[in-house]
């Protein structure tokens, strides 16, 4: 399936400043590691040392956070969008 | 004795009965005129208790509606004073006010704007000690802050006490906006269980954001505080709205309240207010992000060796727009390309790596030691640094 990955702006630094990239997959684990497999810098910033996603990362399929489907298998339509969210704070000077 | 509008006190209330006086029936007879305010809703809108948390980018607007809507009562709680980077976008406050407590400057402003309602200020530092009891006086939270256990910690307690959270944050030109702890509704910790290691994630000062962001979202923090107080309308519960002003669009996502939260759950595990740096991982505000043992030199250090003609490599790590603001005539790889142009560097040569403040450069001389480099250092501090011990010529930023 043709499915559009949404890169936030935080991370978009390391997808090649793109704001989204089409993908080729069926479930949304196989849109991540196609998504990593072209950018290899995002892996680190999307999965643990343990190959789970980070727990500020959010994933959504359409507007379905995948938490709630069937997570990193969650199957995927021709056309849809899949949106990584991860958790902004703004502001402060560290 | 002036005509009074309002709602007679019947024998179920204990309290005089509110009501709004000629002037306030003038101020805000734009509101009343509208059935979906109405003299119900404004009189709602008078005996409301908003606290908002954060003078700042998102504080601003917030403040300002919150106060021209005629919100009874309003609380601050701020403890960082007023500094000229934060006039490109915290428009509470004037040139004038520069090194004033934001605490006050926005007191000021928004009591000039209405002198009929309540402004109370807490200049501190929330915190796990105090929490409770600043915001257990009011009815509605807004979440303007710009860190994350600040975040974390305003959603437990308002989890805890039971008041909703208007939550806003930003990052450059994208927003996100919903409202947490309304019941029923999912919580902060619902959406992001942990927050991002410190580092991962730029903050406004590193990554920059344009002006209008908080503004525009601010604004819908307020919208949104608004409809909760007069009942009308669809709040943001269980909704995270998404904003990119760049492209201009505005996207929904759904949130759902994970019945396994650890804070509004079923089975709660957090009942009290916890350490939140050390749940974010940060001992204390300003814990620098470096390894013990990385390699540093210090501006003055660097400009005595450059002046003995030692052949140093500067390697600036920074992205293009920053150095055409001030550089060191350093080598350009911006931090992101790093590992992807390692190769035009040479490990036989010393290499000196800088950023704006030292951090990114710290993560370049940890990827480059990794990498097999041994001859490394990070200059502390940064360009900054630079500016304020070597050459002051070089402007800060």
């Amino acid at each position: 399936m043709a499915v559009k990955v949404i890169i936030p702006t935080p991370l978009r630094a390391y997808a090649g400043k793109q704001e989204s990239v089409e993908v080729q997959a069926a479930t949304v684990g196989e849109a991540l590691s196609a998504l990593t497999g072209k950018f290899e810098e995002l892996k680190k910033h999307l999965f643990a040392d343990d190959g789970r996603l980070r727990s500020f990362v959010n994933v959504y399929v359409n507007d379905e956070d995948i938490r709630y489907l069937q997570k990193d298998q969650t199957r995927l339509s021709e056309g849809d969008t899949v949106s990584i969210v991860p958790s902004i704070a703004g502001g402060a000077r560290n | 004795m002036a005509t009074k509008i309002g709602i007679p006190a019947g024998p179920e209330s204990r309290k005089p009965a509110v009501t709004l006086s000629k002037e306030e029936v003038l101020r805000y007879s734009r509101h009343l005129i509208m059935p979906e305010v109405g003299m119900d809703g404004q009189l709602k809108l008078k005996q409301a208790k908003v606290l908002c948390i954060g003078t700042g980018g998102l504080g601003a607007p917030l403040g300002l509606y919150l106060a021209a809507a005629g919100v009874g009562r309003i609380g601050l709680v701020d403890f960082d004073v007023v500094d000229s980077t934060n006039l490109q976008r915290q428009v509470l406050f004037g040139t004038s006010d520069v090194g004033r407590p934001k605490i006050e400057a926005a007191a000021d402003r928004l009591r000039d704007l209405n002198p009929d309602i309540q402004i109370d200020t807490f200049e501190a530092h929330l915190a796990s000690e105090n929490a409770l009891d600043i915001l257990k006086d009011y009815d509605i939270v807004v979440d303007g802050t710009d860190n994350f256990p600040t975040r974390y910690l305003v959603n437990d307690a308002c989890v805890i006490l039971g008041k909703p959270n208007v939550y806003g944050s930003i990052f450059r030109f994208e927003g996100q906006i919903t409202v947490f702890g309304y019941p029923g509704g999912p919580c902060y910790r619902c959406l992001y269980p942990e927050p991002p290691p410190p580092g991962l994630v730029p903050s406004c000062a590193e990554g920059g954001v344009l002006g209008v962001l908080p503004g525009i979202v601010g604004t819908i923090q307020a919208a949104e505080t608004l409809k909760l107080i007069i009942g009308k309308g669809e709040p943001l519960v269980g909704r995270l709205l998404l904003f990119d002003a760049l492209a201009m669009k505005f996207r929904e996502l759904k949130l759902r309240k994970n019945p396994e939260c650890p804070v509004c759950g079923e089975h709660p595990t957090v009942t009290k207010l916890i350490d939140y740096a050390e749940f974010c991982g940060i001992r204390g505000e300003e814990a620098p992000v470096t390894a013990t043992n990385l390699p540093e030199i210090t501006p003055r250090e660097l400009k005595a060796r450059l002046d003995r003609g030692d052949d140093l490599y500067i390697l600036d790590v920074r992205e293009p727009h920053e150095y055409q603001i001030c550089n060191l005539d350093g080598h350009l790889i911006p931090l992101g390309e790093l590992s992807r142009r390692v190769n035009e560097l040479d490990s036989s040569r010393e290499i000196v790596a800088h950023c704006r403040s030292g951090k990114r450069s710290a993560d370049a001389v940890q990827f480059l030691q990794k990498a097999g480099f041994r001859k490394i250092w990070n200059l502390k501090g940064g360009i900054l640094a630079w500016s304020d011990d070597v050459d002051p010529s070089v402007p800060r930023y």
